[in-house]
């Protein structure tokens, strides 16, 4: 048997999940809809004067953005804990890391990479100018990932647990904070006129920054888990 | 004098040491907390631009200060714990961990009733405050994450990487409000004039100490009940006089 | 000044006393808890002991 090179392994697990996730299709959709709603409820309840919706609306789709990711995070390691998939994936002589990471971006692409898509749309909602809708999907792009790392740090800490969702949430939005104000940044800078170069690169900087650790933190936390 | 450190490394000689310790750091608390409170009070003059309201600051600083040591001690414990596989490191992570989580809400409590007659508002989000803010909230999901994993063991080693991770990121939080709030040039907390005058700052120390010493005390304490529990089953346990009677 | 005024704090009573009330409101109540954690501790280790003699 051919031995699995890293890529290889990539490939595969995320075929898998997506091949799993598309199965049970509601799940993505709830995650998006969530996701849109949430947004479209804050015009509503704030009133539509339309100064006030351009100032929040970075700030709005950021919030909905991390709800929504983290709404989806039991999602990624639960059904192979539960089937024990997972414990298999533990004996797997190729690194747990690179079989973390191979989840996480399944997990982006199902979760984060909708919201990147459709986050446009709703930044009309809010009247944002070209420029700013370009620099929202930036920020998106580049920070969704970051969420998706963070949160599968706290859901492999979090495997089996009850309180389930509450409490990874309170462990991982903390954390999350940082990208956040980064996120938001970038696109409140470009609407006042400022470049959003500097907060994008700090939000590139925390991409590389938790794809070289997040993976093995996550992992560790599995092992610590699954004894 | 060779003190052999690593015989109080194990539980069950280190409970008993705890015991003693406690009133040597206790007392001397309670009584460099009334010095403390006295120098403040009585000493220290009333401060010319912010009058008798400063005075909150023989709290609140070393609360704050305070509650950022502890979540590097407690993390370090922690890492000691995960490192090693020491039980008692970890024991003492948990047990600093809720006065830890006191002291930052009593950074942000007084924080508020010194910002709201000096500066008019109850709260402001400058880089200190929410990082305060953020802190309790790490402090918070490391105990409600040991408080929900019934494995002992589990619990010692999931925390400390919550709370490894957690001080790694007390600085980029910091550094990104910090940039975040200059972007929003939001009103920045300061003491009036830079040089306070000596009665203050003695105050200030003192209380910083009394504060330190406290939290050893209770530390200690906690730690003792935490043992108490988790070595429940060995024999050490069971022949302890407060057991037996 | 008398001991009215030192308690009025130029009109920052509230806030003085109220932040160093709170702050030591809250330390007393640890300690309470983390005494009365030992006390409900022990208890529960002489039950268990007890328990165990009794078979």
């Amino acid at each position: 048997m051919t031995k699995l090179s890293m890529l290889d392994l990539l490939g595969l697990v995320v075929r898998r999940d997506l091949m799993l996730a598309m199965r049970r299709r509601a799940d993505v959709l709830t995650t998006l809809i969530f996701f849109v709603l949430v947004v479209s409820l804050f015009p509503l309840a704030v009133g539509s004067e339309i100064d006030m919706l351009r100032k929040m609306a970075p700030g709005v789709v950021w919030v909905a953005a991390l709800l929504a990711s983290m709404l989806s995070l039991g999602r990624m390691f639960s059904a192979d804990y539960l089937d024990g998939t997972l414990e298999q994936m533990l004996l797997v002589p190729q690194s747990l890391s690179m079989l973390v990471l191979s989840k996480i971006l399944a997990h982006w692409m199902l979760s984060g990479l909708p919201l990147v898509l459709i986050a446009p749309v709703l930044g009309l909602q809010f009247d944002m100018s070209g420029e700013a809708l370009l620099v929202l999907v930036a920020a998106l792009l580049i920070g969704t990932p970051v969420l998706s790392m963070i949160g599968a740090f706290g859901a492999a800490l979090t495997l089996g647990l009850r309180g389930g969702g509450v409490l990874v949430s309170l462990l991982v939005l903390p954390l999350c904070i940082p990208v956040l104000i980064f996120g938001a940044g970038a696109v409140t800078a470009v609407t006042s006129g400022v470049s959003p170069a500097s907060n994008l690169s700090l939000l590139g900087a925390f991409l590389l920054m938790s794809l070289l650790f997040t993976p093995w933190v996550s992992a560790q936390a599995l092992r610590i888990s699954m004894e | 004098m060779a003190i052999n450190w690593f015989k109080y490394s194990a539980p069950s000689s280190f409970y008993g040491l705890a015991g003693k310790l406690i009133p040597w750091f206790a007392w001397p608390a309670a009584l460099l907390f009334c010095m403390g409170m006295y120098i403040g009070f009585f000493v220290a003059p009333e401060d010319a631009v912010q009058s008798e309201a400063y005075r909150i600051i023989f709290i609140h600083v070393p609360a704050s200060i305070l509650s950022m040591m502890i979540y590097l001690i407690m993390a370090g414990y922690a890492a000691l714990g995960l490192i090693f596989n020491t039980r008692l490191s970890s024991m003492m992570a948990s047990a600093l961990a809720p006065t830890g989580a006191l002291f930052a809400f009593i950074s942000l409590w007084t924080g508020a009733l010194w910002g709201k007659p000096m500066w008019g508002a109850w709260w402001v989000w400058d880089a200190r405050l929410t990082s305060e803010l953020i802190l309790l909230f790490l402090y918070l999901g490391f105990i409600a994450l040991q408080a929900s994993i019934e494995d002992p063991r589990r619990a010692d080693r999931a925390g400390a990487l919550l709370a490894i991770v957690g001080s790694v990121n007390v600085p980029i939080i910091y550094f990104s409000v910090q940039w975040w709030n200059t972007l929003h040039q939001g009103s920045s907390v300061k003491l009036s004039g830079t040089s306070m005058h000596i009665a203050m700052q003695q105050a200030m120390f003192t209380m910083l100490v009394a504060m330190w010493l406290y939290v050893i005390a209770i530390a200690l304490l906690r730690v003792r009940s935490i043992i108490l529990y988790r070595e429940r089953n060995t024999q050490w346990v069971g022949e302890l006089a407060e057991v037996k009677q | 000044m008398s001991v009215l005024e030192f308690f009025a704090m130029k009109g920052y009573a509230w806030y003085i006393w109220g932040s160093y009330g709170v702050a030591i409101l809250l330390i007393i109540v640890e300690i309470m808890l983390v005494r009365h954690k030992r006390t409900i501790t022990l208890q529960q280790l002489r039950l268990v002991r007890d328990a165990e003699n009794e078979d």
